[in-house]
């Protein structure tokens, strides 16, 4: 397995420099123009100076480049400098946004705090809630508890989350006023007030992303196990005179996992995408609203570094879906 | 209109009058939301609204402009004028008296050297200044004396207003921003965020796209002004979302841009917490007619250029049966409510320049029906009027909006009842209005016969606004497609008259010459079919005291007089 | 958990060991009697599939959907998109029976012409994101060699930001496409395409995850040493084993290409803006929900009803093609 892990990371490489420059193009060839923002009473020759002067007009090899050079060689030594108070980078020009003209990795370590507070969150939630109404729903197949669980995640699912959110502002925030419309970024939490101040902004944002997340995860668990449970070990497991919690919790659940550590294994660098939709009905502004206004703003540097991370991020979480199948299923081998 | 402004001016009157025994941040905070969040503060290197209204907040120009689009003093003692001397007589430059008691917000004394290196840091060649065209003709900028500036033109203008005036061009300080210059600019990251302001407020903390931070300023001119102490911008969510936090939750005080059908307005303003206004510049929402052939048969280079006329479009009287057949009215009462008004005009303001043309207002269906059967369009067995095997079917295009789309789907109506058969198509607005060379979709490109979008000028002198129409602007291969004729238009006479008005200085003439330009663009030709003289709409709570909505100017223009009213 | 008397006699079921597989027989070996196994098998799918309350109820709602949308606006004429705008925001009335929206268009037409447009869109995306998915995620899971490269590619196309992706296949395939199959026909291809080829990366994923440990089982041990072809092992052996996933994929695939559509068409992506699906009649309604609030509701319900539907019909599919289940 360690020799695979190593393999596996070393053949990573190539494939995010390739995925880089895969995304780079796209964003290239994708219509759209930085300067679209910028009034129609900004005359022709204004926008030519103002494209230049963020770099468009250098070919784009050259300014791929310049981005791999910035992301993999400056910015790193700009942390080394942050970290050990040295100056190797200095004068060295970092990846800099086109909307913000400020640094993109600034700009992302001032988004990720409330992202991973409230998509983190939700998706933690998502996941506790749904695996047990997963199993209890697959072992009580048909019953009441299950029909309920299908109807209310079938649901969940298939109503958008610009519904929901806008639902769920209008009766706690409008009418029943429990809990504030806009989420605040700038709160800290210092003490218990502040605490449950956070607390009350989250609620919201936090159901409507966790029912969504919760549906989906629990669907996969419930035909899993299902499809487990019919197998011969349990009945031989039962033969034996093991407990029906024994069974089912340790034999049917752990063979029963490989879908859903997949599909957990996908949804966490989403978590780090962000929430894009939810995001914007709360007003949370984490990395989905930046990501979305970045990508509607053409902003090709803020854009291809999220989309980067974000590609690493998913190589990652493969790998360790791919280890852990072999820890569930110790058959499944790689070399 | 009348009625409103006159409203305004009174609410503005009792600012000044409450703010007279108030103190300085006696009120707390206040907060605004701007669903499309500021990405910096620096408006020279943005150019959106979102950028000098937030700008605005900490920085000012020499002179702003009112909510009747008049010039006042801002940093200068007066406005320079023939008479005081302040414009020379040959009009090729004008001198600023600036006032000698401002400071900027960290305590040092505002002086001519900053309004000099303002103008060179916008003219840098390499700093790709978003309001590059506010100093455009300039030669230098000169400081007289240490309160004295002076800006020299290369020609007469009979407009020199441009440069340091309004919320667009303010005036940075030089010792903050003097590394900033050029090529540098992008690097000042922090000088961007946090810049040093003479105006009401100060930013203590920016994060972009997200929230700003404000505090009074210990420095303001007006020592009880801002009646605020402090004040928090949120971006973020959409319009809806926004007026939402203002008129039924009242977890806001002021929304920016709340651009919502007024039936959802009218519900939410029920809650009573506050209410919305709209201010009208010079925002015009309107069709253009493609006078070029847009068809995708002909070869790339040569779609919607002047090679090919449009097949029928080119023809006077489908373009004025086009416009005949729109109800405005009943546009502006779907769509805009308050913050619309129809119009038959290109250019709907200042009242000088505004052209008495009326006709357009009530639709005219059977007049349109008679103009085409006059003109030999005749209806084929499917409805749509044909000529010569031509058949009058269109694409129309437009960004995407709801109330664009609501507008669509009545046009198209309407033109179906003239036999003018459309297919709809929306674009998305990053694409749409961006002049990316490559994309098919691009306002510029038009491969389309007809388009929708809203346009405006900036500050109160319409001459640039109108010579965008000349034969020579029309956007093609040759200029990368970047001309601002998007209708095509080419007609000699205009193109005099748009070479003429350059050189008329009595205000009277030039403003004849400017009505007469809208009406060839419009009823004359119907080359631009003007659909609604739009506002611009905010939201705000009925306890914030002081808000003038002004569309002339930054929407901030007056934030150092709002103040907290009991309720 | 006991099998039917049915499935015991069968010898050769018998002899497959625990192969959950529908057709658990190979033809070749003896035809006749294969033949004859695989119609009753078919019917047996059928008598248990109709068995299942939920499955039958929810085939029937789903039928009337489709009965709803291409029948009803045979009988219900007027046009979608008629704009009647003295009759707007109407309620409930004989000429209008489910009312009409801000701009006087009747609700009810439009509910079945969108709904036509979103059941097509929302069906055959997800056909074709589960076929690709499977495809590639079989295709991993099963040949070794081809594991690394395939799962290389699922990845690049994780990390692709969708928005950018789609706004370049629009610009590119939108003329070409409308010119070949007229402007309603090549913007249906289009959208399609665009999903399915951007939502099949969770079902090939799952899918290879399970065939990973699926081929490591005795049963396919057992099938290939006799020699079964790859061909033949993947439709036999492999793919019914990993038909529940498969379906749950498709389920939520459909609802996912419902939303996936209306916000396209949000984005300028989609159909013409006067052409109404469920997602849009919903997204459009929202902003007037409190004061109009049928108008998200009939769409919603429609929407999640639709959902429903093909997940009890999925389940019921399920159960009735899992052998060990049937006749329980």
């Amino acid at each position: 397995m360690l020799s695979f892990t190593i393999r596996r990371l070393l053949l990573a490489i190539p494939t995010l420099l390739f995925i880089s420059l895969v995304i780079f193009l796209l964003l290239e060839a994708s219509p759209g123009d930085p300067l679209a923002d910028v009034p129609l009473t900004v005359p022709p020759e204004v926008r030519e100076r103002m494209r230049e002067a963020l770099g468009l007009g250098d070919p784009w090899p050259i300014r791929y480049i310049l981005w791999l050079k910035q992301f993999f060689w400056v910015e790193p030594l700009h942390w080394t400098d942050q970290v050990f108070g040295t100056s190797f980078s200095e004068g060295m020009q970092r990846i800099i946004s086109f909307q913000s003209r400020s640094p993109v990795f600034d700009v992302i370590a001032q988004r990720v705090p409330q992202t991973l507070t409230v998509v983190g969150m939700s998706y933690v939630v998502g996941v506790l809630i749904a695996i047990p109404i997963g199993i209890l729903s697959a072992y009580r197949q048909y019953s009441w508890f299950d029909q309920i669980g299908t109807f209310v995640s079938m649901i969940g699912f298939s109503m958008p989350t610009f519904f929901t959110g806008v639902v769920l502002i209008i009766i706690f925030a409008v009418n029943l006023q429990w809990f504030p419309s806009v989420y605040d970024t700038t709160l800290e939490v210092r003490d218990w007030d502040s605490f449950l101040q956070q607390a009350r902004q989250m609620v919201m944002p936090v159901t409507v992303l966790a029912l969504y997340n919760a549906a989906q995860i629990s669907r996969f668990m419930r035909s899993s196990m299902l499809d487990n449970l019919g197998q011969d070990y349990v009945r031989t497991a039962r033969a034996k005179g093991l407990s029906e919690r024994v069974v089912v919790l340790k034999h049917v659940l752990r063979n029963s996992l490989i879908p859903v550590v997949t599909v957990i294994a996908l949804g966490l660098p989403a978590v780090f995408g962000g929430a894009i939709i939810t995001e914007q009905v709360f007003k949370v502004n984490g990395l989905g609203q930046l990501l979305i206004s970045a990508i509607h703003g053409n902003d090709i540097p803020m854009v291809l570094t999220l989309t980067f991370i974000f590609a690493i991020l998913i190589v990652v979480f493969t790998l360790v879906a791919d280890i852990l199948y072999g820890v569930l299923d110790p058959r499944i081998r790689y070399d | 209109m009348k009625l409103k402004t006159v409203l305004m001016g009174a609410v503005a009157t009792l600012a000044m009058a409450s703010a007279a025994f108030a103190e300085r941040g006696s009120d707390g905070q206040v907060n605004l939301i701007m669903w499309q969040a500021p990405s910096t503060m620096n408006p020279y290197l943005s150019g959106g609204t979102k950028e000098i209204i937030a700008g605005s907040l900490t920085l000012e120009p020499l002179a702003g402009y009112d909510t009747e689009g008049n010039i006042f003093p801002r940093l200068v003692t007066e406005i320079p004028s023939l008479e005081n001397g302040g414009i020379a007589e040959d009009l090729t430059s004008v001198t600023w008296k600036l006032r000698d008691d401002i400071r900027w917000s960290d305590g040092t004394p505002f002086t001519a050297d900053d309004v000099v290196f303002t103008g060179e840091y916008c003219m840098h060649p390499e700093g790709g200044c978003s309001q590059l065209a506010k100093f455009e003709g300039v030669t230098s900028i000169e400081a007289v004396d240490p309160h004295t500036v002076r800006v020299n033109f290369d020609s007469p203008r009979p407009d020199p207003f441009s440069a340091f005036v309004g919320g667009q061009s303010p005036i940075l300080q030089k010792a903050q921003f003097e590394n900033c210059i050029g090529a540098n600019a992008p690097t000042c990251t922090e000088q961007n965020f946090n810049p040093i302001g003479t105006g009401a407020f100060r930013v203590t903390e920016f994060l972009t796209n997200d929230t700003i931070t404000l505090e009074a300023s210990p420095e303001y001119r007006d020592p009880e002004k801002p009646a605020f102490a402090t004040m928090l911008v949120k971006g973020g969510g959409d319009a809806a979302g926004a007026a939402r936090s203002v008129l039924e939750t009242g977890e806001f005080d002021y929304a920016w841009n709340t651009q919502l059908a007024p039936d959802v307005i009218a519900g939410m303003e029920a809650a009573g917490r506050g209410k919305i206004s709209a201010a009208f510049g010079s925002l015009v929402e309107r069709i253009h007619v493609n006078l070029t052939d847009p068809s995708s048969s002909l070869p790339d280079g040569e779609r919607s250029t002047l090679e090919h006329p449009h097949p029928f479009l080119s023809d006077p009287a489908v373009r004025a049966a086009l416009s005949m057949a729109i109800d405005r009215g009943l546009l502006v009462e779907i769509g805009y409510g308050l913050a619309g008004q129809p119009t038959c005009n290109y250019v709907p303001a200042p009242e000088a320049w505004a052209s008495d043309n009326t006709e357009c207002l009530t639709q005219d269906i059977e007049g349109a029906n008679a103009l085409l059967d006059e003109a030999g369009w005749v209806r084929g067995p499917d409805g749509v009027r044909e000529k010569d095997g031509v058949r009058l079917s269109m694409l129309f295009q437009t960004s995407v909006n709801a109330v664009r789309q609501d507008f669509q789907a009545l046009i198209k109506q309407w033109w179906s009842e003239i036999g003018i058969e459309s297919e709809l198509k929306t674009v998305d607005a990053s694409v749409f209005f961006g002049s990316d060379a490559g994309s098919p979709d691009t306002l510029q490109k038009f491969y389309a016969d007809v388009q929708m979008y809203a346009d405006n000028f900036e500050g109160t002198n319409p001459a640039p606004y109108l010579a965008k129409w000349t034969c020579n602007k029309a956007p093609s291969p040759a200029n990368q497609w970047q001309g601002e004729n998007i209708s095509r238009f080419c007609d000699e006479e205009f193109d005099r008259l748009v070479d003429e008005i350059e050189g008329v200085v009595d205000a009277d003439e030039r403003a004849t010459m400017g009505r007469k330009m809208n009406d060839m663009l419009t009823k004359d030709s119907n080359a631009i079919i003007p659909i609604v003289y739009r506002g611009t709409a905010s939201a705000h709570s009925n306890t914030l005291g002081g808000v003038a909505l002004n569309a002339w100017d930054s929407e901030t223009w007056n934030v150092a007089d709002w103040y907290r009213l009991e309720e | 958990m006991t099998d039917t008397t049915r499935t015991d006699t069968d010898p050769l079921r018998a002899a497959a060991g625990n192969a959950a597989t529908p057709e658990g027989i190979s033809p070749p070996i003896v035809p006749p009697q294969a033949e004859v196994a695989t119609r009753s098998q078919w019917l047996d799918v059928w008598r248990q599939f109709r068995s299942h309350r939920g499955a039958m109820v929810g085939l029937v709602i789903f039928v009337s959907i489709i009965l709803f949308v291409s029948v009803g606006p045979l009988i219900w004429t007027i046009d979608p998109t008629y704009v009647d705008i003295r009759a707007r925001n109407s309620g409930f009335s004989v000429a209008h029976p489910l009312g009409t929206d801000q701009l006087g268009r009747d609700l009810l037409a439009r509910l079945m012409a969108g709904g036509q447009v979103s059941i097509a869109v929302g069906l055959t995306a997800m056909i074709i994101a589960i076929f690709i998915g499977s495809l590639i995620g079989v295709m991993s899971g099963y040949f070794r060699r081809l594991d690394a490269p395939l799962m290389r590619l699922t990845e690049l196309f994780l990390a692709l930001p969708l928005l950018p992706l789609l706004l370049l296949m629009v610009t590119l395939f939108r003329e070409p496409l409308s010119q070949t199959f007229g402007p309603a026909l090549g913007i249906f291809f289009l959208i399609v395409g665009a999903i399915g080829a951007t939502s099949w990366m969770q079902a090939a994923r799952i899918v290879r995850g399970e065939v990973l440990g699926l081929k490591e089982r005795e049963f396919i041990l057992a099938a290939r040493s006799i020699g079964t072809p790859s061909h033949r092992m993947i439709l036999r052996h492999i793919l019914p084993n990993v038909l529940s996933p498969i379906m749950v994929a498709a389920t939520l695939g459909i609802a996912t290409a419902i939303i996936t559509e209306s916000a396209l068409s949000f984005l300028g992506l989609g159909f013409p803006p006067d052409f109404p699906t469920w997602g849009r009649l919903l997204y459009d309604a929202v902003d007037q929900m409190v004061l109009y609030p049928w108008r998200v509701i009939f769409p919603g319900v429609l929407i999640s009803l639709t959902v429903l539907c093909v997940n009890y019909i999925g389940d019921g599919l399920r159960d009735a093609m899992d052998p060990r289940i049937r006749g329980r």
